[in-house]
C-alpha cells in the first residue's frame, strides 16, 4: 500500500538556469529508454501506438530546465535534436510530472489548475493521456518483475489500490 | 443507528462511478463503488474520446474484476443511432448482453425498443441523455420498454426529484459529483454549432480535433474550430473547452454568458437525498484519470456511509470537501439545481 504523498514543489530558480545550459541529451535518452522499455513489454495498446507513430513530442520540465524532444518511428521511440516544433508539447514543474507518474494527481486537475500546459495537437494529447491512463500498473509491475534487476517488484502490491474491498 | 425513525422512502443510494479505462474501473471498485459505468471504444457512448474506453477483451476483464467482488457494471450506450448505421448500435446492445453487464444505459427510444424486444431479460436504464425530467416520461419508458431505472437530468430541484420518485415505480438515479454544463442533456447542439459534431451525433462535445489551446504571453487562449471560446489569464483556472462554458462579448461586456466552469457536489444534501428515496448517486467523469476516480470514490464512499449510518447527525467532513474541490473543474462546487429556490 502506497502512503508516500508527493508534495507540490518548485525547485529554486537557479536550478533551471543551470539546467537549461547543460546538455539535454542525457535525460532525453533516459526518458526514451524508459519509454522503449515500457513499449517492449507490450502493455501499450498496439493500435494507439500506430495512431501516434510519426508524431513528435516535447516534454519540458520548467524548474529543472530540462527539455526532451522525441518521436515514435516504426514503433520505436527516438530522440529528435534541433528546434523543430513538436506536434505535442507538455510543460510542467518536476513535482507535477512525478504526481502524474505516481497516479497521485489527475492530468485534468493539473491542467485546470494551470500546473500542466499542453500545447499542439489536442487530439494527440488526449490519445497519449488516455493511453497512459489505461496502463494497468499491476500488469506493468508483473512484466517488469520478470526482467533482471526488477525482481523485488514481485513482492509489492498494486499501488493504486488503496483500500481493500470488504 | 439513527436516533429518529426515517421515513419509509429512506434508502441508502448506490455509488455509481465512472470508468474510462481498466485502471479507473479497478480504482472505483477498490475504493468502494457499488457499480461502475463504462462504454465501448466507439461512438455508441457519449465519451467517445481517442484512446478512452474499452475493447471487448478489456471490458470482459473489467466485468470479471467488478462482479467477482460483488459489484456491478453498467454499460453506457447513450448516444443516438445515426441514420444508416442503426446496426452498429444494435450490435453494441447484443455485445453488452453477451458480455453479461448488469444493466445497459440507453437514451434512444428505438434502441430501447430493440433491447426490450430482443433481450427481454436485460436490465435497462434510461440515460440522462434521454432527457426525461417528468414522471410521465419515465413511466412511459417503464410501460413501453420495462425500464428499471432512470437517470435524471441535472435540472430538477430536490423537491421535484421527490415528486418524480413518489409517482413512478422506476428507480431514480441522480448526479452527485462532477463537471456541470448547461444540462440540456440529450438535446444540446452547441458543439455542433461550432464544429458540426456533438454528443448525440459522434459521442463527444467539443471533439479534440477541433480544439486548439494557444499559449500567449499573458493568457491561454482556447478555440473550437476557430471560434475563440475563452482566454484564461495566467492566474486563472482553466475549464473544458465547451461553448456553454465560454466567455463571450455580449452587449459590450465579456463574461460567462451561459454557464461558468463549475462542479456539482451534493455531499451536504446526502441525508435529504436518502430521505426522498434516491436509488443511486452517479459521479461524472469517464474522461478523467484513475487518480480522479480514486479520490472522488473514496470521499463519496465515506460520506454516503456516514450519512446512511446517522442521517440526522450527519456532519460534512472538511477533508471530503477539500479532496473533491481539488479535482473539480473551476475548483468550485455548487449544489446545482437541487436547492435552487425558483422553479
Amino acid at each position: 500500500m502506497s502512503t508516500f504523498i508527493i508534495p507540490k514543489f518548485a525547485l529554486p530558480g537557479f536550478v533551471a538556469k543551470i539546467g537549461a545550459r547543460l546538455p539535454q541529451w542525457p535525460h532525453a535518452l533516459s526518458l526514451i529508454c524508459g519509454l522503449n522499455l515500457v513499449r517492449s513489454l507490450g502493455i501499450l495498446p498496439a493500435e494507439t501506438l500506430a495512431e501516434i507513430d510519426g508524431r513528435t513530442f516535447r516534454v519540458t520540465v520548467l524548474d529543472t530546465g530540462a527539455v526532451a524532444t522525441f518521436t515514435l518511428q516504426g514503433g520505436v521511440f527516438k530522440p529528435v535534436f534541433g528546434k523543430a516544433s513538436p506536434d505535442l508539447q507538455f510543460t510542467a514543474n518536476l513535482s507535477a510530472y512525478l504526481q502524474l507518474l505516481a497516479r497521485q494527481e489527475d492530468p485534468d486537475t493539473l491542467f485546470f489548475n494551470r500546473q500542466l500546459t499542453i500545447e499542439g495537437d489536442t487530439e494527440l494529447g488526449l490519445t497519449v493521456k488516455n493511453m497512459l491512463d489505461a496502463v494497468d500498473f499491476s500488469t506493468l509491475r508483473a512484466s517488469l518483475s520478470r526482467l533482471p534487476g526488477f525482481a523485488r517488484l514481485r513482492d509489492h502490491g498494486d499501488s493504486h489500490t488503496q483500500t481493500s474491498p470488504a | 443507528m439513527s436516533a429518529t425513525a426515517q421515513p419509509e422512502s429512506f434508502r441508502k443510494p448506490e455509488l455509481i462511478c465512472p470508468a474510462g479505462s481498466l485502471p479507473a474501473l479497478k480504482a472505483a471498485i477498490d475504493n468502494g463503488a457499488d457499480a461502475v459505468y463504462l462504454g465501448f471504444k466507439n461512438d455508441t457512448n457519449a465519451r467517445n474520446f481517442s484512446g478512452l474506453n474499452f475493447d471487448l477483451k478489456t471490458m470482459a476483464e473489467g466485468i470479471r474484476y467488478a462482479q467477482s467482488r460483488g459489484r456491478q457494471v453498467l454499460l453506457a450506450l447513450n448516444t443516438y443511432a445515426q441514420a444508416g448505421r442503426v446496426a452498429d448500435w444494435r450490435k453494441a446492445v447484443d455485445q453488452a448482453v453477451d458480455l453479461g453487464v448488469n444493466a445497459i444505459i440507453l437514451a434512444d427510444v428505438g434502441l430501447l425498443d430493440y433491447a426490450a424486444k430482443t433481450h427481454p431479460q436485460a436490465r435497462l436504464h434510461l440515460s440522462v441523455q434521454g432527457s426525461a425530467t417528468s414522471y410521465e416520461a419515465i413511466n412511459f419508458a417503464y410501460e413501453m420498454f420495462g425500464v428499471r431505472r432512470a437517470v435524471l437530468p441535472r435540472v430538477l430541484t430536490l423537491a421535484q426529484v421527490e415528486h418524480v420518485i413518489k409517482n413512478t415505480p422506476v428507480e431514480i438515479e441522480v448526479f452527485g459529483f462532477g463537471s456541470l454544463c448547461v444540462m440540456n442533456e440529450g438535446r444540446c447542439w452547441l458543439s455542433s454549432y461550432a464544429c458540426g459534431e456533438s454528443p448525440n451525433t459522434v459521442g463527444a462535445c467539443s471533439p479534440a480535433k477541433f480544439v486548439k489551446w494557444d499559449k500567449q504571453p499573458d493568457a491561454m487562449e482556447v478555440r473550437l474550430n476557430g471560434i475563440l471560446i475563452d482566454r484564461f489569464g495566467n492566474d486563472e483556472n482553466a475549464g473544458y473547452p465547451t461553448i456553454c462554458k465560454g466567455r463571450f462579448e455580449v452587449a459590450g461586456e465579456t463574461y460567462y454568458a451561459m454557464e461558468e466552469p463549475v462542479s456539482l457536489n451534493v455531499v451536504e444534501l446526502l441525508p435529504e437525498i436518502m430521505r426522498i428515496g434516491v436509488a443511486a448517486i452517479k459521479v461524472e467523469g469517464r474522461q478523467r484519470s484513475p487518480a480522479y476516480v480514486t479520490q472522488v470514490t473514496r470521499a463519496l464512499r465515506q460520506a454516503i456511509d456516514a450519512a446512511a449510518a446517522n442521517p440526522d447527525r450527519f456532519v460534512v467532513k472538511p477533508q471530503w470537501m477539500s479532496d473533491l474541490a481539488k479535482v473539480s473543474e473551476g475548483t468550485q462546487a455548487t449544489l446545482g439545481a437541487y436547492n435552487r429556490p425558483w422553479r
